[in-house]
């Protein structure tokens, strides 16, 4: 898992957001696409992907894509 | 005078209530044990079923507790042996996933549909197989609002194993008609049970979403097992092949 390769498989959950857009520092729930939906496609990204099963208040509790990454590398 | 009028009651009859040991089957053993039934209550875990064992009526006599993983087909058929004649079911065991449909794969959609559909249809099929269904029996699939409705982003596996259920439901009606036997289901909105408190939807959205309920709440476990009394008892004897809809006024 490197933070690289969860970027672009975060910003897939998108449809009008430009790849460019999603760095580690980006605050994903600024974004204008944001959703209850896109925090579900996440959760079963971050399952599907990486074996590992996050919960609503990670998304809550994660500003950036980085604090995101983090909280699923400690569960690893 | 007394007033002994009363078409909800269950006394006298033998009632299997499985997924007794939390949410909508624990407090539907609970309120049929309390309308008089003697139950039979199944669930997987030893512990949490005695915990629904402790809250039953202890007047309605000869209440029986059996552990089975209604998944495993081994266990149902130690089920169906240990059966008593029934004269109703409410077959509550189930589970829910929340998984926007482009995740939703095969394997899935399997899971799913073993445990909220082919679990309950195989139990069904071999009550009815094996004659542990009384003349006049009724019995309730406890689908959901998920079958007929999206109610909620993400419940696309859950939501088509319901469905499948509810037909199901129609057909078992129909065929099971010449024993007298009633097949009947509920749809619940979202009902305040441990299921829905897993996480992935969030206590805030949980709220919000709440507020999409007319009469302005999610349901309880006893509203959605005082419509099992209905159904089971002799007040809706002629009622059969319905999906009844408890959910707030959601889908109004």
């Amino acid at each position: 898992m490197n933070i690289q390769e969860f970027i672009e498989n975060f910003a897939s959950q998108f449809d009008e957001t430009e790849l460019e857009e999603f760095t580690p520092e980006t605050n994903f729930k600024q974004l204008d696409e944001w959703s209850s939906l896109a925090a579900l496609s996440i959760i079963a990204m971050v399952d599907d992907e990486y074996d590992v099963i996050i919960k609503g208040n990670d998304i809550i509790n994660s500003n950036t894509i980085q604090d995101l990454y983090d909280i699923i590398e400690k569960q690893k | 005078m007394t007033n002994d009028f009363n078409p909800f009651s269950l006394e006298g009859k033998t009632i299997l209530v499985t997924g007794a040991s939390s949410g909508i089957g624990q407090a539907t053993a609970i309120a049929c044990s309390r309308m008089g039934a003697r139950m039979v209550i199944t669930a997987r875990d030893r512990q949490r079923l005695q915990t629904t064992c402790d809250e039953l009526n202890p007047h309605a006599e000869g209440h029986l507790q059996q552990i089975a993983e209604l998944t495993s087909q081994e266990d149902v058929e130690r089920l169906i042996s240990a059966l008593p004649p029934l004269d109703g079911a409410v077959l509550c065991a189930g589970n829910s996933t929340t998984l926007p449909l482009q995740f939703g794969s095969r394997e899935k959609f399997d899971e799913m549909f073993d445990v909220n559909f082919f679990a309950p249809v195989e139990l069904l099929r071999l009550m009815y197989k094996k004659k542990r269904l009384n003349k006049g029996a009724s019995v309730v699939l406890l689908a959901s609002i998920g079958g007929t409705h999206s109610f909620m982003p993400g419940n696309g596996v859950y939501g088509a194993s319901k469905a499948a259920l509810n037909s199901v439901m129609r057909y078992a009606a129909r065929e099971f008609a010449s024993r007298r036997i009633r097949v009947n289901s509920i749809c619940p909105g979202m009902v305040d049970t441990p299921l829905i408190h897993r996480g992935t939807i969030t206590e805030e959205q949980l709220a919000e979403d709440a507020k999409k309920y007319p009469l302005g709440r999610y349901g309880q476990p006893a509203d959605i097992a005082n419509g099992a009394v209905y159904l089971l008892s002799d007040a809706s004897s002629w009622l059969t092949g319905h999906d009844l809809v408890i959910d707030g006024g959601f889908s109004i």
